[in-house]
């Protein structure tokens, strides 16, 4: 238990800290970068949850495919960090309020409610009852985020394909 | 004694860092990552609403595999959009994209 407990302090720890890198940071590369601690902490997290295939497709598509993603982007259209640039909005200020206002009123509300404590078990080995479950009650969930990404696949190729004139 | 509070405490810090990125920041990319952070912010809730709430179930995971999927969608066509208006407008920077056609 008290292992859970250092556990949970450290990843919260790591996930946030370069968290505020990846929201504050002038230095977009920075930015960018960061992200993939915060991703892995997140990981951590839901190893701590008992949600192990979640993590392992966590890293997969987070850490390891939309970071790269990013960078790639970042370094097609800047052509280095941005740092030269103002890199925040006249809205800092009101941002930095809704943000704030928007964390304290979580909490608040998490701590406030009585969370029902749920019947039953988590499964012992979480992806076999993942498959079992996205192949019968959800299978149409699971045909419709199908078909969501062959149209993100050609939407994504249709726009950002060079054009025939240019 | 780790509870369901720790779990959506982290998640609603991690969701108010991805709502100040995506309204502070200027360029794109980096309200993008805003979002992305946001997006996790959700799935640690739904995966800890599993264990806590409803262990008897497996939706919680479900959904959160969905969420991820859905988040990789949305990073390609932004990203993609990104690149399309800086070949049209040599900016990423979302002040200064105040044109819907050129």
């Amino acid at each position: 238990m008290i292992g859970e407990a250092v556990a949970f302090y450290v990843l919260a720890a790591i996930t946030l800290a370069s968290g505020v890198v990846v929201a504050t940071s002038p230095n977009l590369m920075h930015s960018a970068i960061a992200l993939v601690p915060t991703l892995l902490g997140v990981t951590g997290i839901y190893i701590l949850l008992n949600a192990e295939f979640v993590a392992g497709i966590q890293v997969l598509i987070y850490a390891g495919g939309i970071t790269v993603l990013i960078l790639f982007v970042i370094m097609l259209t800047e052509g280095g960090t941005g740092l030269r640039v103002r890199q925040r909005n006249e809205q800092v200020a009101i941002a930095a309020a809704v943000s704030a206002a928007v964390a304290a009123l979580f909490i608040a509300l998490a701590g406030r409610t009585p969370w029902a404590q749920g019947a039953g078990t988590l499964p012992s080995y979480t992806p076999g009852a993942i498959g079992q479950n996205f192949l019968g009650p959800n299978l149409l969930l699971f045909e419709g985020t199908s078909v969501v990404l062959l149209v993100t696949l050609v939407g994504a190729i249709l726009i950002a394909r060079k054009e025939a004139g240019e | 004694m780790i509870t369901l509070t720790h779990y959506l405490v982290l998640s609603a810090l991690l969701f108010a860092l991805g709502l100040y990125a995506a309204l502070s920041r200027r360029n794109a990319v980096a309200m993008l990552m805003g979002i992305e952070l946001m997006l996790n912010a959700a799935n640690i809730n739904l995966v800890a609403f599993n264990k806590y709430a409803a262990p008897g179930a497996i939706q919680g995971q479900i959904f959160a595999l969905i969420v991820i999927t859905l988040a990789a969608c949305e990073a390609a066509v932004g990203l993609a959009l990104i690149l399309a208006a800086y070949r049209r407008f040599e900016t990423t920077y979302v002040d200064d994209l105040n044109l819907m056609k050129w």
